[in-house]
């Protein structure tokens, strides 16, 4: 299953950096996204993408997952030459992912 | 001493420099509401402020603060709306005296005050401060100022809410404001309407949660919303948020009826999470705010409640923004069709490349993208869709350098490829692209007690 089935999210950036927040579109889901979603899973997603590491945090108040993607933007807001030089769509991009979900 | 008001209501006007022009008339006229809070400033917008100021000592604000004023004071004074913005960038008096004359001409003399917070602005202190042996290190790299000093632009320390306070409290009905906290436009209006302490640690990270979630206008209340996104209601005309807000740090969001956009908890959710660090350790010069500890609860329609914020002491240290010339970087661009589009782009990349190198061109970094296939999501892109079959394919190409020739050189490498590379080629009509000066940006920390805001109160 794809995690845009489960979960919406926005990205945005600090410098280098892309943060995307990752919400569950149900409570329900957000154990499936802490289980699945690891800090090293979504390194793997990104590879090729990002040149740094990815760091994950946890909010359980909002169902949401918070994850820092470093290197992700080439340089970041005024240097880069990215179309997406601000992290807009890693957003959806993470939502790609699929996760195995038992049923 | 005046009464405490119950709530007030805080309106967000714009989001960004650049934001809706309707939006603040809107949020004035539209219903009532205590404050309108807009925020101005990136990083990289006080670099260009400064670099207008230099030009002309009269400039280096945001100018179309001053028309807008113009539009909606006469409302905001017989409503008696307080307004904050850090439009003043890196010259507040001058656009507090700009707005100043608006209101003369609007008959508003005699009726109106208008607050400037400064103290920003470190330009002109920097060798002092490195002398005295503040580094001012790059957060990200751990670098020293002093490796690009000759071409820093600009540097401003982040102040917080409260000279934004301080100026409320001498009756200022405008706050014109350069490098304050996108936050601090909206927290400091709630400690002066409630009379929070500088320890209430966490009705202060209330406030701060209270700014964050209406700091970019629309996008807590429809705008740039993935949840629903095609139901979404009306977005032609978009209801910017308004923050209601109680002495004990609760608030609820909403907009002005009859205005399109949709308050829901998960839209509010995706702005809580925008540019998230660590969401346990919110930092401002006010507070460090716990995210984690935000609860939201749908009360109605278009209305979110906001509650359990908790906060803990500010840090001794003010972020500092320093801008700094770069270098030089130019982008071409050339679209390709139907059949083989994006092979034919491809071949382009090749062919363009190969002439780079054949000039012995020395770039600090080239870029390709192909718009249509894999710009926005990269491989995860071209793993998924079919690419022999995409209707057209737009070559992106960028290059990043410090020799300006070298990138005007690039620049005249793209129009050629019409004529002597891959076929099926168009979209070229806005003629060679242009070499951008690049202003680059140089986070660093400053011991808070050597920044002294400054804050006048001017009666117009």
């Amino acid at each position: 299953m794809r995690l845009l089935d489960i979960a919406h999210a926005r990205s945005g950036d600090k410098g280098d950096t892309a943060n995307v927040g990752l919400i569950a579109l149900k409570p329900e889901y957000y154990p499936i996204l802490v289980k699945h979603v690891t800090a090293a899973r979504v390194a793997r997603h990104f590879k090729g993408m990002i040149s740094g590491p990815v760091e994950r945090y946890e909010l359980p108040n909002l169902h949401a997952l918070n994850f820092l993607l470093h290197g992700a933007l080439d340089g970041g807001g005024t240097i880069s030459l990215k179309t997406d030089a601000q992290g807009k769509v890693f957003s959806t991009a993470l939502l790609r992912l699929e996760v195995e979900i038992p049923r | 001493m005046k009464s405490r008001p119950a709530t007030i209501r805080i309106a967000a006007g714009q989001g960004f420099w650049g934001d809706w022009l309707e939006a603040p008339y809107r949020q004035v006229t539209g219903g009532p509401v205590d404050y309108l809070m807009m925020d101005y400033l990136a990083e990289v917008t006080m670099s260009i402020l400064q670099k207008q100021k230099a030009r002309d000592p009269s400039l280096g604000y945001a100018r179309d603060f001053i028309p807008l004023m113009e539009r909606i004071l006469p409302t905001v004074a017989e409503r008696g709306i307080k307004i904050t913005a850090n439009a003043g960038g890196v010259n507040p008096q001058a656009c507090a005296q700009a707005v100043a004359e608006v209101a003369r001409r609007l008959r508003l003399g005699g009726k109106l005050r208008i607050g400037v917070v400064t103290g920003d602005d470190l330009l002109g202190r920097l060798d002092g401060l490195l002398a005295r042996g503040h580094e001012l290190r790059n957060l990200d790299t751990g670098r020293p100022l002093s490796d690009v000093r000759d071409r820093v632009l600009s540097a401003n320390a982040y102040l917080g809410a409260w000279p934004v306070v301080d100026a409320l409290r001498g009756g200022a009905d405008v706050v014109v404001t350069g490098r304050v906290t996108d936050t601090g436009l909206t927290l400091g209006p709630l400690i002066h309407a409630f009379g929070w302490r500088p320890d209430a640690w966490d009705l202060l990270a209330a406030g701060t949660v209270a700014g964050h979630t209406i700091e970019c206008g629309a996008q807590c209340s429809g705008g740039n919303c993935l949840v629903d996104w095609e139901r979404i209601p009306d977005l032609a005309n978009v209801g910017y948020p308004i923050v209601d807000a109680a002495p004990d740090g609760t608030f609820e969001i909403f907009k002005h009826p009859g205005t399109g956009g949709r308050i829901s908890v998960a839209g509010v959710t995706e702005q809580l999470v925008y540019e998230m660090g660590n969401p346990a350790e919110y930092i401002t010069p006010d507070c460090v705010a716990d995210f984690t500890t935000i609860r939201l609860e749908q009360k109605g329609k278009d209305r979110v409640r906001v509650s359990g914020v908790k906060g803990r002491p500010a840090t001794d240290k003010l972020k500092v923004s320093v801008a700094y010339f770069y270098g030089y970087k130019a982008v071409g661009t050339l679209v390709y069709a139907w059949p083989d589009a994006y092979k034919k782009a491809q071949a382009a990349d090749r062919i363009l490349r190969q002439r780079l190198a054949d000039l012995d061109l020395k770039f600090e970094a080239v870029l390709t993208e192909f718009v249509g296939a894999d710009a926005t999501h990269g491989p995860l892109a071209r793993a998924a869709a079919r690419l022999d079959e995409l209707p057209e394919v737009q070559l992106r190409i960028g290059v990043r350098s410090r020799d300006k020739p070298a990138v005007e050189r690039f620049t005249r490498e793209i129009a050629p490829l019409i004529l002597n590379g891959p076929p099926s080629v168009t979209g070229f009509a806005g003629g060679r692209p242009k070499p951008e000066e690049v202003v680059a940006y140089w986070p660093a920390l400053l011991d808070k007690h050597m920044v002294e805001p400054c804050v006048d109160v001017v009666e117009v």
